[in-house]
């Protein structure tokens, strides 16, 4: 596992074609990670057939909504998870 | 806006026609069998929101088997008889006097089918997808629920291999309930988190 709970982290923003589980909203955007959620088969490789082996590490990332949304309604508590695989995050400031 | 999902509702839409054409071919050519299908279907019969009222009761009831829910969600459905049986992983969060917890699924419509069948039409359609996660109080409002001040609203988006369920609080003046009537409060948009359970006394 590269990430630990508490680290902060980005999503990439990169674009892939098919099917990738990383969704658009929170591509670019800052967090830190929550609980790492254990290794699972890479669905982007499992969804045309593959075994999607080796087995990717699954992260559940916390965001601010206020960091989400420029005109997030609400409370600047209030926070979004969800659950990202380690090859759409890199530390946050640049690859370590 | 269009929406496959909601569309695939009607058995005369082009897509449940598209539906069909392929579930022949799949029998056609093999990959899958008549009786696999019919289980499929009996599995998703057989799970309802029944289930996570029953856990819920029970974590309200007894605070051991509420902190195994938290911590183990697979293993204490089990303890209650259930079958939880998933790829999927399945992980309890719990509202709390700061906290509310929303699921969501913005890529789809994962929801924790094992535990509950299938999800409402509502939870897959596009207009809840995407303002759940950008207006989640805004959403909460048109469910009827609004969050008190001082609490926080926490979002999840199921986007990979985990499935959630919200564990409510307890209604207050429910201390002399029995688990049964305490469960017969636990709706299914409680334990997604659009609602809370009510408890008129």
């Amino acid at each position: 596992m590269t990430f630990e709970p508490g680290d902060r982290v980005r999503v990439l923003p990169a674009e892939k074609p098919g099917h990738v589980r990383t969704p658009g909203y929170l591509k670019g955007k800052s967090g830190w990670v929550e609980s790492v959620l254990g290794e699972f088969p890479n669905p982007e490789e499992l969804a045309y057939g593959f075994s999607g082996r080796p087995e990717r590490p699954l992260y559940k990332v916390g965001f601010m909504q206020a960091d989400l949304w420029d005109d997030y309604d609400g409370p600047v508590e209030d926070r979004l998870y969800a659950d990202v695989y380690e090859h759409w995050l890199e530390p946050e400031g640049g690859t370590a | 806006m269009s929406d496959h999902h909601e569309e695939a509702g009607s058995t005369t839409s082009p897509y449940a026609a598209r539906i069909r054409a392929i579930e022949a071919l799949l029998l056609e050519k093999g990959v899958l069998t008549e009786p696999e299908v019919q289980d499929r279907i009996s599995y998703m019969e057989s799970r309802s929101p029944a289930n996570g009222a029953k856990l819920v009761a029970r974590a309200w009831v007894d605070n051991e088997y509420r902190e195994r829910l938290l911590s183990d969600g697979k293993a204490a459905a089990s303890e209650l008889g259930m079958d939880p049986t998933h790829p999927a992983e399945f992980i309890v969060v719990e509202n709390t006097p700061v906290v509310h917890n929303l699921i969501v699924c913005t890529l789809c419509s994962c929801y924790p089918r094992a535990i509950l069948g299938r999800p409402p039409d509502w939870y897959k359609s596009f207009n809840y997808r995407s303002r759940a996660v950008r207006e989640p109080r805004a959403v909460l409002r048109e469910f009827g629920f609004e969050p008190p001040e001082g609490v926080e609203v926490v979002v999840h988006d199921s986007t990979a291999d985990v499935r959630y369920m919200v564990l409510p609080m307890r209604p207050e003046g429910t201390e002399n309930l029995s688990e049964d009537d305490l469960a017969d409060l636990v709706t299914r948009d409680s334990l997604v988190g659009v609602s809370v359970p009510r408890y008129a006394g």
